[in-house]
Order: C-alpha cells, then structure tokens, then sequence
C-alpha cells in the first residue's frame, strides 16, 4: 500500500449512504419506506438519526445492514461500506461482514436475546464464527466483554439464560455481542427506548465509552433528540422516508431550520419553563407512506405551509457548512418568518390547519 | 425440584383417572354374569352365585377400593372368559402397543420437523404451498384407509412388508422391525401432518423475533439460524401436541391392530369390550388412562428442559 493509497483510506468514509430507496411492494400499494437517503459516518464519529415512529429510520437502518428480505422488497440506490457496494452482496458475502465488521444492537433487549440460550453461548457464538475461537479461549473473552460493559460477576452470568437477568443488564449483553469481534461500525437501533429512564443514560455513556476506545462509527436511531443531543457528532432528522434536515448536533440546535425539526425540539420539556406549562405537540400525524400526498409531506402539519408546499417537494439545500434542510420556507429565516405571520395573520396554514397567535409568540424560542 | 412440585397433581390425576375409569365400565349397561354363564345356564341362583363370587352386589365405592387395592398390588383380577389374569395379558400386550406408538411418533416428528422448518423458511413460496396441501390432504384420510392403501403398496404390490402378523422383538428383531412398520406408518401420517402445520406455524412467528434478526447480524448461517437459534423456541406447542397426540395414537391403535392383526392393548381391549370382559375392560382401559397421563406429565418436564424460563419461574420474579 503506497502512501498515497493510505491517505485515501483514511479519507474515505466508514459508510456512505448514497440516494438509498427502499420501497415494499404491498396489497395496498407500493409503500416508500425510504425514499432516496444520503448519509454519511466517519470513523470514529457518531450520527444521529432521529425522527417519529413510522418515518422510516428502522427500516433505514436495516436496509443499510441489508437485513431485508429479498422479496417484495425494491431497492435502489447505494451503501458503501469502506469502498464496498453492500446493495448488490449476497447473503453469504455479508455474513463475513456482519457481526465482523458492522453491528447491531436492537430496541428491546427482551426479544433480542434468544431465550432458550445461555448468555455465554450466545457471545461466543460470533467469536466461533468470525475469530475461529473456541472452548476456554472463547470462554476468557466472553468474560472480557461482560466485563467491559459493566457486567459484575461476569463469570456467574456466563451461565445464566437472559430472563435472569434486569432490563439493563440484557441490553449491556446485546451490546457485548455486538462488539464481539470489533467491529467497525455499529448501529444502535432505539437502544434505550425499552428501558427505564435511569438505565438509559447509562447504556448511552456505555454506547459513547466503547465507542471512543474502539474509534468505531456509531448510528444511533432514536425518536427521542434528547438521547442524541450531547453525543451526535451529525444529525440527521428523518420525515416520511426522507432527511428534512442535517447538521452537526451543535449547529442544529442552534439554528434549526426545518419546521419539523423545530417541531421536535420544542417538544423536550424543559427546565427553564415554569411548571405545568404545556408540552408542544406537533399536531396530526405522519403521511401514509402508500400514496404520499404531492408536495413537502410536512405541509400538512407544519405552521408554515404556503401554496408552494403543497405542489412541489422541496429538496435538501445547503445553509451552512454541512448543514442541509428540505424546506420552501426554512426557520429562522426572513422567507420563514414571513410564511409564518402570513399563516397566524389567516389564522390558518395553506394545507388548511388551524393556527393561533400564540404560535407567534414561542416561534423561534426554540 | 420442578418434578416434585408437580408430583401431587400427578397423584392426584391419576385417583380421578382410576375413579372415572371404574364408573365407566361400572356403569355399562348388560349383566356381567349373564355374559359368564351363557343364555342357557343362566338361571336366577347361578347369576345369583356368580355375582356374589364377584362381589357384584356390594356398593360401588367399595367395590372401587377392593378393586383399586388389588391394581395397586399388580392384581386387576381375571378375564371371565379366559380365566387368565388381566395383568398378565396386558403385561404381554402392552409392549407391542407402545413399540407401535413409539415407532409412529418417531417417525412424524423425524419427517414432520424437517418438513415443517422447510415449509416454514419458505413461507409463502410454493415449496410451502405444495408442503401445506398435503398436510392438509393427509389430515384429511382416516387411518385406517391410510392403513388399506399402505397395505396394498407395500404388501400386495411391491411385496416388501407383511400385511399382517407379528414377531417378537425377542424372537426375530429384523421382522419384528418389519411388522411394526406398516402399523406404526398409518397411525403416524395424520400425526406428520399435525407437526408440521405446528411447526411451520410456530416457526414462522420465531423467525420473526429480534432474537433470529441479532444472530443474522451476528453472521450465524442461515442453517445454525434454523436449527440452533429458532427450533428449540419453536417447538413448545409441538411437544404439548405431541404428547396430547398420544391419545389420539391409542386410539387409532384399536383400529390399526384389529386390521394388521396385531396382539396389542388396543385389540385386546375392542375384543374384552365386545364380550363384556368387565374386569380385563377396565384394567387395560386403566392402564391406558394411566399411561396417557405419566406420558404427558412427562412432557410437562421436557418443557422445562426446552425452555429454562419454566424451572427458574419463580426466582425469575424477582427481576
């Protein structure tokens, strides 16, 4: 390898994730689950994916790991993965790479262990498979693993069958798995939506630790912005299949600039308020991804709608350095405030949605 | 232990077995002494004498217990018609029954599990559409023309098996094999078919869980996937069928052995019923009971040798 081949490894990115569609042929009709996603992880780096239940981004995830089943399933666009097409693998080429190279840890540790299995069998089982480690060797790394995801009496739990085991527990055996044989990129799926609040945070610290010690690219997906707030390097918010918004965590929560996004921002509770002061809810719910309506597929929720959000689909646009918003009219901006006064001045959205003056008032205290 | 805390319920199942099985047969209508003697001996002083040699006259809880006495010590009385003792024929009998059944189960469950997972990794495609039509068309024929049409092919036909007859295992272990194929064949292709509707039915949910999705992304193949990660949680409901199944199989034994001509429980019991042999009635017919219930007691430990979450049950509350 020539220094300069070097340099271009190192540059390369981890995963990139070009135009990505993914469609299910259905009886109701052809359901666009993904509908033409770029993404980008660096080693080392983290990106968030973030948007509400049906958006997309758990089908995003497992068409990126090319987890779906062949049939019924379109699928365009590419994944590479260090320069490697993934889209066009079979079975059989990606399992040298899944569990090796990529992982993955799923939503709800209850269904993602196997329960008839001791937890010991179930981490030496990739260690066979990909690291051709066998009987004590594997055994003594098992142990290692539990160990360094903060499992106490690690050679006990070796023998015990997931059901013995706490919530929090099975979540840090799923991510021992995952990180069995170090892999490169890892893709946690609603890592802590099943657990208790006070366990969360500790699964993510987990998540952030190992991922700083391996430099490994992390995908975190989660409905929930606050999980991914301090520790994102990039997020990505996804609507009905598409990104609407991208942009370094900071600068996201600086100057959002997608209705949605700010939609979802506004509804972390906050310290700050007084007591009892009323969540923000984003009104409606997301567009049936069968026959999505024309135009921007937030317009029917969003404060800001104009006519023009209704007939033509906006595109992501640059706003700033690595940050990109698919919005007519994007917050934050003199076009977006306008569209907004406009809509409370009519008392109602272009896509015909009722709106008040107090709209006004907390618009941009976000 | 998980066995001794079930055993009282066992216990207890097994006196309502032993109580259901002596009213049964009590109850029947027809004389018992009448079929003894014979329409022409049976004057009123000889019916008289014979039911009082068989304590006929005395109440039925009394007579249960002088009779539930006596099985317990291996006693279930004599035939009236052979005078041989009952245990003793079921003792000859009762081997040649469960070698039959034993071989019929083995052979569902050893096509039924590959069969169903196949159909079940398919689901959908017509593999699984052919697989579930002929499930479907098996359950469908009784067993005894199943029986009819595999003595044709295989004895009438093509000549390799015996239509009838039996060979002690002891006497001959080549031909006794070969006696107790066609039998143990008919009464397990409607069982086949059971398994694997189960099975595939069961599988495809487990195929679906986040467990199997987590040993794909493990890089597991896609045979470990079946065979190691999803079989063993697939196959509660066919272990409980199979052992509820052991009934269905002891009855079909009736048929299937009057029509191989097989000395088993099944015929012995159809011929004791059809000559009114009260006491040999009611001790196969208990014997049967008794060995339904051990069997699916039985069971209930296999499950939770299958399934660790059923012996730690209780210490798994804690979580």
């Amino acid at each position: 390898m020539t220094a300069s081949q070097k340099e271009g490894r190192a540059n390369e990115p981890l995963l990139e994730v070009d135009d990505l569609r993914t469609y299910f042929d259905t009886p109701r009709g052809i359901v666009k689950a993904v509908d033409g996603v770029s993404l980008r992880v660096d080693r080392g780096k983290t990106l968030g994916i973030v948007g509400e239940s049906g958006s997309g981004k758990t089908v995003l995830s497992r068409s990126i790991m090319n987890l779906l089943p062949k049939a019924n399933t379109i699928r365009e666009g590419s994944v590479r993965f260090e320069g490697r097409e993934l889209t066009t693998m079979k079975n059989k080429e990606m399992r040298t790479i899944w569990g090796a190279e990529m992982a993955m840890v799923l939503q709800d540790p209850m269904t993602s262990l196997n329960p008839v299995t001791k937890i010991g069998e179930q981490i030496t089982e990739s260690l066979g498979i990909h690291l051709n480690e066998k009987g004590k060797v594997a055994k003594a790394h098992a142990v290692e693993l539990l160990k360094s995801v903060g499992i106490p009496a690690a050679e006990r739990r070796l023998g015990e069958y997931p059901h013995q085991l706490s919530g929090g527990m099975r979540q840090r055996v799923t991510i021992a798995i995952a990180l069995a044989c170090s892999p490169k990129l890892l893709v946690a799926d609603e890592p802590t939506t099943a657990l208790d609040v006070t366990v969360q945070r500790q699964i993510l610290d987990l998540l952030e630790s190992q991922q700083t010690q391996r430099n490994m690219g992390l995908i975190i997906i989660t409905h929930d912005l606050g999980v991914v707030a301090g520790r994102a390097d990039e997020i990505a918010v996804m609507y009905a299949g598409r990104v609407v918004e991208r942009a370094p965590t900071r600068e996201l929560f600086a100057r959002n600039r997608h209705p949605y996004t700010e939609g979802l921002l506004r509804s972390i509770p906050r310290l700050h308020q007084p007591s009892h002061s009323r969540l923000q809810a984003i009104p409606g719910r997301p567009p049936d991804l069968v026959d999505p309506p024309a135009g921007c597929p937030f317009a029917p929720r969003c404060n800001y709608a104009q006519d023009k959000c209704l007939t033509e689909t906006p595109v992501l646009a640059p706003h700033a350095a690595g940050h990109e918003a698919a919005c007519h009219f994007p917050v934050g901006t003199t076009a977006g405030q306008e569209a907004l006064a406009r809509n409370v001045a009519a008392g109602r959205t272009a896509a015909g949605t009722p709106l008040d003056s107090t709209v006004l008032a907390t618009a941009g205290a976000a | 232990m998980y066995v001794l805390r079930r055993l009282p319920s066992l216990i207890a199942t097994l006196l309502a077995v032993s109580i259901l099985t002596f009213l049964m047969t009590s109850l029947l209508p027809g004389d018992p002494a009448l079929q003894i003697l014979g329409a022409e001996n049976a004057t009123p002083e000889a019916i008289a004498a014979v039911r009082a040699e068989l304590s006929l006259d005395d109440p039925l809880p009394v007579r249960y217990l002088h009779w539930i006495g006596d099985a317990l010590t291996g006693d279930f009385g004599r035939s009236y018609r052979t005078n041989e003792p009952v245990s003793q024929a079921i003792v000859e009998r009762l081997p040649v029954t469960a070698e039959i059944g034993l071989l019929a189960i083995v052979i569902a469950l050893a096509i039924a599990i590959p069969v169903g997972m196949l159909s079940a990794y398919r689901a959908g495609t017509r593999t699984d559409k052919v697989i579930s039509s002929t499930s479907f068309g098996l359950l469908a024929v009784p067993n005894f023309m199943v029986a009819i049409l595999l003595i044709l092919i295989f004895a009438v036909w093509l000549g390799v098996l015996p239509a009838t007859g039996w060979v002690n295992f002891t006497d001959n272990p080549v031909q006794n094999l070969r006696s107790a194929l066609l039998p143990a064949l008919s009464l397990a292709i409607a069982e086949m078919a059971v398994y694997t509707r189960l099975l595939r039915t069961d599988m495809i949910a487990t195929l679906q869980q986040d467990f199997v999705t987590m040993a794909r992304v493990k890089g597991v193949s896609n045979r470990r996937i079946l065979f190691r990660h999803a079989l063993r949680p697939s196959s509660f409901s066919l272990l409980t069928v199979a052992g509820v199944q052991v009934g269905a199989i002891i009855g079909g034994s009736v048929v299937i052995e009057t029509l191989f001509a097989v000395p088993g429980v099944g015929r012995l019991l159809l011929e004791a019923v059809l000559v009114r042999d009260l006491l040999m009635v009611q001790g196969v017919a208990l014997v049967i009971a008794v060995s339904y219930v051990v069997v699916n007691f039985t069971v209930d430990i296999l499950y939770s040798y299958l399934d660790p979450r059923i012996s730690h049950g209780r210490s798994a509350a804690r979580v």
